[in-house]
């Protein structure tokens, strides 16, 4: 049995996706996110080892709370970095009837062999893809995460294309992802997407900036003084988006 | 068989053959399955007179928390002339209910029966001077309930009360929990209740004069006097309350009248309203089928009727302020719940309770409790959660566990333990504290704060032998915890049955007890305090290696555990099997007991606001706690435990079965809103799903907060901003305005763990 390195679990996760749900935190990312509330998750084959069945033991513990529509989410780190481990973990969930949701970036997304068919396996057990999309402007997005989003898009298109049910995310960061034009942009490129059942807009909190200080890494955001949108620009954000309330 | 023509259009007989409110209204509900579209917002009336109420609340702050007070008056059910909101009479018309403690709004009345110290006391602390004849006539003259009880205590109690290890004891004050069945003022009239009780008095005994039988027909005779008061009390209020209530305002207003009594006569505790909502809805229903009222008019009643209730006040203390903080009276009130063949006792009244919180501003009184089940309709719970995510003013029980044990027609008696409405009453009293108990066991029966006349530390229990050894060990430990557990237990009961026996000679309930059978049920609530820090020492004692540290004395007054643990909130067996092993050990012990008048004995694990000032008397604790600080209320784990999240913790305090602590196990967790979902509608439908899987796991008490911290430490900051005036938050069992809480327990609020969003 493959085994995964889980950076934590949560009990009870009511905002990320559907109903309750139990969310699984794996470990490694390739992004650096300016704004990333969870730079304890980057590194690479860190925290604990644990396999597919621990982990849904645990999670068949709060089967109660999660009503009609809830189960478990993956998030990271970057889940799909981890992939063969995640399609065993969500097959193995499918099997008992677990609703399974990736919270991902994106990132890892290549139509390359072998991966390519690795994703394609995981998203026959995959019941929704909660999709970040950090910035529609491929330079800026460099800038923000370090990591270009053209591959990103084109997983997007991939899965509005096999019909996978999808909820994209948008942080909103002032003075990095909060101007109209860009959200526009953002906005017409979701619009072609055909299996978007939601839009969330995620105003950027500072309560991770401890976790950069503990880390020792450099916080950009900290340094230029950037802070949480008002509630106007969430508004305006949201509207454009097309996005809950 | 008895009928009334005020009964008209109502089924059944055998509420009509003997006094049974239960039948009466599962023979006449009318289940409601929709959703809460229905409702209106308050009248003209409902405004004026919410508006005077809340200057009165400004103004009794602004004095230091009283209004004004009796000095001078007994309060009795008819010792008053009526009270209303307005001084005038244009104003007077407006109140749909009336009915007053006292004379004047909020004005408080003088309690001597209970103990005439406490009543002086507290007027003296509001800068009041209270009458030197009362004080004449209740120390010579007549005996109160507090002179009697410390006249026979032993010094082996003395000293557990000064040691704070017997803490809460109902010795000075009314021991409360008892609910009348105030119903019963509205369906059968005054007339038909005495004639009822007469025929008791005639029946009581085979003519053999013995104690109990004596004692039975004085305290009938204290009923029937008491029922023949609230007559001319109603009267000074223009009402004949001889026969049975004919509409739905003097339904509302003879339930009222019933309550009204009760709350004159004692200052207990906890003085319960009961289950009212799906009676009165009966009346009401009954009306607007008719024609003869308007859903705006009914929605007036309850809020009128709901705010007498949240005027509910006595004259407290400081050391009672400290323990139970926010001036509660917990005037507790359910709605929901399921009856017995399996429909829902929602009504549209249960909806019209929770909506006072929306038409009158979120309040902490009454102590609004949903007895909840999955099995509700899904409307009903959506509207709960809802509600509980706008005011922070709902606490949640398990219909599902309680309703196998007290049927369907339960009362929440105190902040959350049932009682049979009308059937039964509880002789209840204090906590062991057994986070103090274990710490005796540790220093063989030597209090670890408290000092003796010689300066060392105060021998509390008997001189078992002590733990000498550097580190523990924990079946040592365990031997002798559970030898102080016996001593403990044996002092607790002996201590609660002499002070049921005076309560009951000196300070009868007479006109609650007169709307409960006389054959009445009684039940022994004992309680424990500091359960989780047992908990988590013990397993700190018995996964890691802790080290005593001790003083000069050789008292052991600190710890210092090596080494990993399982703690108590994290859904972990090894440190929740613990908690559940101590329960069922602590009731073993207690049902070894003979207890007053045959009560049944039963315990919970609920502290109040208590936890503050029981934590202040409780030395340094295995689990890292130090001396001092708050144990953790309730059943709730300690502070900084939890690590795996709500549910999880949420799984630990499930597994503690209730039926071993069947007066109640109570929790309170606070959510941050953006933890429980991203639109108001995922955060309704989510907390939902989280009370329908927390009762599945057979859980029995929550109570729900939706804020942040933030929010907590502006009202603390600035309590003058009128947002904060109203903002209730839900303690342990009942809920408080949060400024009126001292600022060392806003504090112990604000470090509890606030579940937030990752």
């Amino acid at each position: 049995m493959t085994k995964g390195f889980i950076h934590s679990t949560e009990s009870f996760g009511a905002a990320d996706g559907p109903g309750v749900r139990y969310i699984i935190f794996f470990s490694g990312c390739a992004m650096r996110c300016q704004y990333c509330h969870n730079p304890d998750t980057w590194h690479m084959n860190t925290g604990k080892e644990m396999d597919a069945d621990e982990l849904l033991n645990q999670a068949l513990r709060y089967k109660e709370y999660w009503g009609p529509k809830g189960g478990i989410t993956v998030s990271g780190g970057e889940p799909l970095l981890q992939i063969d481990f995640l399609t065993e973990l969500f097959a193995k969930a499918k099997e008992k009837g677990i609703h399974t949701t990736v919270d991902t970036s994106g990132n890892p997304y290549t139509k390359s062999e072998p991966w390519h068919s690795k994703f394609m396996e995981l998203m026959k057990v995959t019941d929704l893809v909660m999709l970040d999309l950090k910035h529609i402007d491929n330079e800026k997005h460099k800038g923000l995460t370090g990591q270009p989003n053209t591959n990103i898009l084109e997983m997007a298109q991939e899965l509005s294309d096999m019909g996978k049910p999808m909820w994209i995310r948008h942080v909103l960061v002032p003075e990095r992802t909060d101007y109209d034009e860009d959200l526009n942009k953002l906005s017409e490129f979701i619009k072609t997407l055909k299996t978007v059942e939601r839009v969330e807009v995620l105003p950027y909190h500072t309560l991770g900036i401890h976790k950069w200080e503990t880390l020792g890494i450099e916080n950009i955001l900290e340094n230029d003084g950037i802070k949480t949108p008002t509630k106007d620009r969430v508004e305006n954000a949201k509207k454009i988006l097309g996005a809950v309330q | 068989m008895k009928d009334f023509q005020q009964w008209e259009s109502f089924e059944g007989r055998l509420w009509k053959e003997e006094v049974n409110v239960r039948d009466f209204i599962q023979k006449n509900y009318t289940e409601y399955l929709g959703n809460e579209d229905f409702l209106e917002g308050t009248t003209e009336a409902t405004d004026k007179l919410w508006g005077k109420v809340s200057e009165y609340y400004k103004e009794q702050r602004a004095k230091g928390g009283v209004r004004n007070m009796d000095t001078d008056i007994v309060s009795t059910i008819t010792s008053h002339k009526p009270g209303y909101i307005f001084d005038d009479e244009a104003g007077q018309a407006l109140e749909q209910v009336v009915g007053l403690q006292t004379d004047e709004p909020l004005k408080r009345a003088f309690m001597p029966f209970g103990g005439i110290r406490m009543a002086e006391q507290s007027c003296e602390t509001y800068g009041y001077t209270p009458s030197p004849e009362l004080h004449k006539i209740f120390t010579e003259y007549h005996t109160t309930h507090s002179d009697a009880v410390f006249s026979v205590y032993t010094p082996e109690i003395r000293a557990a009360r000064k040691a704070h290890i017997l803490t809460g004891l109902p010795d000075t004050y009314g021991r409360g929990r008892i609910v009348g069945d105030y119903r019963r003022v509205a369906l059968y009239g005054i007339d038909f209740l005495i004639e009822k009780k007469q025929e008791d008095l005639a029946n009581c005994g085979c003519g053999v004069m013995v104690d109990d039988v004596i004692r039975q027909r004085e305290e009938l005779a204290m009923q029937i006097k008491a029922l023949k008061e609230m007559k001319a009390m109603a009267a000074s209020y223009g009402y004949d309350i001889s026969a049975p209530a004919k509409d739905s305002k003097e339904a509302i207003q003879w339930l009222y009248f019933g309550y009204l009594a009760a709350i004159k006569t004692q200052n207990g505790a906890a003085m319960s309203v009961g289950r009212v909502a799906t009676f009165l809805d009966i009346y009401f229903e009954r009306d607007l089928k008719a024609g003869k009222i308007t859903e705006k008019e009914v929605q007036e009643l309850v809020d009128h009727f709901t705010m007498k209730l949240r005027m509910v006040k006595f004259a407290r203390i400081p050391a009672y302020n400290e323990l139970f903080s926010g001036d509660p009276v917990w005037a507790t009130l359910e709605v929901g719940g399921l009856g017995q063949d399996g429909r829902s006792m929602v009504t549209k009244t249960d909806y019209r309770f929770l909506h006072t919180l929306e038409n009158m501003d979120p309040a902490p009184e009454p102590n609004l409790t949903v007895l909840y089940s999955k099995r509700l309709p899904s409307n009903f719970r959506k509207y709960s959660s809802y509600i509980s995510i706008k005011t922070s003013s709902l606490q949640y029980e398990n219909d599902d566990e309680l309703r196998p044990v007290w049927g369907d027609d339960y009362s929440i008696c105190c902040c959350v333990s049932a009682t049979q409405t009308g059937k039964e009453m509880q002789f209840f009293g204090a906590r062991a504290n057994l986070a103090k108990c274990l710490l005796y066991a540790i220093n063989g029966g030597k209090d670890e704060l408290e000092k003796g006349k010689d300066g060392k530390p105060m021998q509390v229990a008997p001189e078992f032998a002590p733990i000498t050894s550097e580190y523990l060990d924990y079946n040592e430990v365990m031997k002798k915890f559970d030898v102080m557990m016996d001593w403990l237990i044996d002092l607790y009961v002996n201590c609660l049955n002499l002070i049921h026996y005076m309560h009951d000679k000196y300070y009868y309930e007479a006109a609650e007890l007169a709307l409960i059978d006389t054959d009445v049920r009684r039940s022994f609530a004992t309680g424990i305090a500091g359960f989780s820090h047992v908990i988590d020492s013990l397993s700190a004692i018995k996964y890691a290696k802790v080290k005593t540290i001790r003083d000069e004395n050789g008292m052991v007054v600190d710890f210092e555990t090596e080494g990993e643990f399982p703690r108590y909130g994290n859904d972990d067996d090894r440190a929740d099997n613990i908690g559940v092993e101590l329960l069922d050990t602590f009731m073993k012990k207690l049902k070894k007991h003979h207890t007053y008048r045959d009560a049944e004995p039963s315990t919970s694990i609920l502290t109040i606001t208590s936890n503050v000032v029981y934590g202040k008397k409780t030395g340094s604790l295995p689990n890292g706690r130090k001396a001092g600080e708050p144990l953790s209320p309730g059943a709730n784990p300690a502070y900084g435990a939890e690590q795996n999240g709500l549910v999880a913790s949420l799984n630990s305090v499930a597994k503690i079965p209730y039926t071993w602590a069947l007066d109640g196990i109570s929790n309170t967790q606070t959510i941050n809103p953006s933890a429980l979902g991203n639109t108001t509608e995922d955060q309704v439908d989510n907390l939902t799903n989280v009370l329908d899987g927390y009762f599945a796991k057979g859980a029995f008490h929550v109570n729900v907060n939706v804020f942040g911290v933030d929010k907590l430490l502006d009202a603390q900051e600035h309590p003058e901003k009128p947002e904060y005036a109203n903002f209730t938050i839900r303690v342990s069992g009942y809920a408080v305005r949060f400024i009126d809480l001292t600022r060392e327990q806003q504090n112990d609020v604000i470090a509890r763990t606030c579940h937030d969003r990752l």
